[in-house]
């Protein structure tokens, strides 16, 4: 009987350059619905946890969804999971375009890398054909040069990932790029792919459909969220014609958009960086992935060719973070991340944290000779910090590409490094909306919004509003928020189809495309277990209960100015709740709660 | 005297600012009517940066904000 899942897996050693096809049991594959979920169960078995994340033994694990490559609404997601470096936890990054369908076109569900190679190679799959070739000529090449040549040699039919030179270099800003502009960001699962001399892997595939198990429900829960995304504001107008930018000016106008580091939450030039400017002066079309109807990307030209703009993360985090109002900077700069294979979060916020050492004297000018000064609102010191950080041009810039953590500690001045667990924190701040700062220090991967969006409730209003101040009620929201997302990462969706879709539409989508007979509350009670086996993961990684905390700016500074003036964020009122309803006791799960989402067996200690 | 910033798709025939007299215009309800913006278009409503309802009273000094359903990531 046929299921979305190909059930088979390529296992490539790069060691001895040799590569085998696996078998995937269904089972197991239904139990963690795939992609994120159970590449996690495979990298907890064989023991990743425990080796440091740059050495050949940590596996590098590019995985899809049973969705992906479906005609379901926005079903073109792969997902990069390995042990990552920034921080020594479960890494776990996720993108869009065209790339995961292809994998999935050709044959295969999950490729794991192990070992490395003693020279830089890439891997070329087409169908049951599978190549290690030497890459020495791809190495150093940034995003559109790369593309364009693997482009040229395997054709338009063929889509690739690769590194940029971050990657190379071993950044723990570094991602792993796809069609340009896509990135699997954050954590510096590029530096991994680095250090295993990995530089790309293109893929082409003689089919473009995938089979379901029931394909007439398949239709027709394809059929219903479409419906829904048409009814929904949201997804049919509002992500269509202003993208993610459109948040700087709700964000702001709330009080609640990070500006100079943190130092404060109002930026008074916000609407120069909003995303009714960039759809204004700067859009050229809308960006699509894979078969997505929403097409929520933003294509802005430079020196006459089409390029990725940029969302609302790298808006905040080069804009009010860094006390620029100068849209065009920006958007060279958000070029610049994706060229050189960059986190457009975390490499403006160690820009902003690196604007604040030199505010306070930490950092000295002869340390940034050749380079511009690191002041807020300098539009030229963003696009050329972050190509220096890209090159490693010189020691600082160096320093910076390993994030602001590093950067911090190093002038002893850890305090300004706005990170969790070493990530540092995206665009919300944490003191105006409670949950999202539970969600910050409970991430699993560290400081993340899309771990659980709770700005859906807490902020737009969907599905209902919630009390952005408030500390009640944001721990059973925040879990209900991570478990939905590691369920639907986990499909092979993009999570902004959760603006309109909801439990029972994605178990619906995943029980036609595999055969399964979920309920709403077993997806989400699958999302809970893949939540659990991360946190697993991280214990075994050495994690203490204390990381799961946020900067003590968040914690004990108020917001001076603006709306949310005042406010700091509760989360010791909020975090022993959370505890609780996830049935963990000192920030991990208890047996019980191991033995309710049937994972008790898994414990390796 | 009351000012409303309008966002997104709302800009479309009325800018990005508008001034009212409370002692008028005594509700964001009374505003939405004026603007010709039905409230259930309407995604978010803020009165000085905090949510709030459509016929929350309005006085001297109030900031309204009003956008269309917008969300992001
Ligand atoms: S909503 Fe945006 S990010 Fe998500 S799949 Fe569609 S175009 Fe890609």
């Amino acid at each position: 009987m046929n299921t979305t899942y190909n059930l088979k897996r390529l296992r490539v050693n790069l060691t001895d350059r040799t590569w085998k096809v696996e078998p995937i049991d269904l089972d197991e594959a239904k139990k963690y619905i795939g992609g994120r979920g159970l590449a996690t169960k495979w990298l907890y078995d064989a023991g990743c946890a425990t080796v440091d994340p740059l050495s050949p033994e940590n596996l590098l694990i590019f995985a899809n969804g049973p969705l992906t490559g479906t005609n379901s609404p926005t079903a073109g997601r792969y997902m990069v999971i390995t042990k990552q470096p920034i921080n020594n936890k479960i890494g776990s990054a996720n993108s869009g375009g065209t790339w995961g369908a292809r994998l999935k076109y050709a044959g295969y569900d999950a490729i794991i890398f192990e070992g490395k190679a003693d020279a830089p190679v890439r891997l070329f799959i087409d169908d049951d054909h599978v190549e290690i070739l030497d890459a020495s000529d791809l190495w150093g090449k940034k995003s559109t040069e790369c593309n364009d040549i693997l482009r040229d040699i395997h054709g338009e039919k063929s889509n690739s990932l690769y590194i940029g030179p971050a990657g190379e270099q071993l950044s723990m800003l570094s991602c792993v790029m796809n069609d340009t502009d896509r990135a699997a960001g954050r954590g510096g699962v590029g530096a991994v792919m680095g250090s295993k001399n990995l530089k790309a892997i293109t893929v082409k595939a003689s089919r473009n459909i995938v089979d379901a198990y029931d394909k007439e429900a398949m239709k027709a829960a394809f059929k219903r969220s479409l419906d829904l995304f048409k009814e929904n504001g949201v997804t049919s107008t509002g992500l269509p014609t202003y993208g993610t930018a459109v948040l700087v000016n709700i964000i702001n106008g709330i009080g609640a958009l990070p500006t100079k580091n943190w130092q404060e939450a109002h930026f008074p030039e916000a609407e120069q960086i909003s995303g009714e400017e960039l759809a204004e002066k700067y859009l050229v079309r809308r960006g699509h992935c894979h078969r997505c109807t929403i097409g929520c990307g933003r294509v802005i030209e430079r020196e006459g060719r089409e390029v990725g703009g940029p969302e609302y993360e790298p808006l905040w985090a080069y804009g009010s973070n860094c006390g620029v109002s100068d849209l065009p900077s920006i958007n060279e700069a958000n070029f610049q991340c994706n060229e050189y294979g960059l986190d457009a979060i975390g490499t403006p916020t160690t820009i902003a944290a690196a604007m604040e050492l030199w505010q306070r004297g930490y950092i000295k000018p002869e340390e940034n000779k050749d380079l511009p000064p690191l002041k807020w609102g300098n539009g030229e010191a963003i696009v050329e910090w972050t190509k220096a950080m890209g090159e490693g041009k010189n020691e600082l810039a160096k320093l910076m590409a390993q994030g602001s953590a590093i950067l911090c500690d190093h002038y002893d001045a850890p305090q300004y490094s706005m990170s969790s667990k070493r990530m540092d924190m995206p665009a919300y701040d944490a003191r105006a909306i409670q949950g999202i700062g539970l969600n910050y220090a409970t991430s699993n991967r560290g400081g993340c919004h899309v771990r659980g969006y709770t700005i859906s409730p807490e902020v737009l209003g969907l599905p209902v509003q919630s009390d952005r101040t408030e500390t009640s009620g944001k721990a059973e929201l925040v879990k209900l928020f991570q478990d939905l997302t590691a369920a639907i990462d986990s499909l092979g969706v993009c999570l902004f189809s959760s603006f309109a879709l909801g439990a029972a539409e994605y178990a619906t989508l995943f029980n036609a495309a595999t055969g399964s007979s979920l309920s709403p509350e077993e997806f989400l009670e699958a999302g809970e277990r893949i939540y659990n086996l991360e946190r697993l993961f991280n214990k075994d990684a050495g994690m203490e209960q204390a990381e799961d905390s946020m900067p003590d700016r968040v914690l004990k500074e108020p917001i001076p100015s603006g709306p949310s003036a005042g406010m700091v964020s509760k989360l010791d009122e909020m975090l022993p709740e959370y505890y609780a309803v996830r049935g963990w006791v000192d920030g991990f799960p208890t047996k019980e709660t191991l033995e309710r989402l049937l994972i008790a067996s898994e414990v390796t200690n | 005297m009351i000012t409303v910033k309008l966002f997104a798709t709302f800009r479309e025939g009325r800018g990005k600012e508008q001034v009212f007299d409370e002692q008028v215009l005594r509700t964001p309800r009374d505003i939405c009517t004026e603007l010709n913006i039905p409230p259930d278009s309407v995604g978010i409503l803020l009165i000085n940066g905090f949510h709030a309802a459509f016929d929350d009273e309005l006085k001297d000094g109030d900031l309204v904000s009003l956008f269309p359903p917008l969300a992001g990531g």
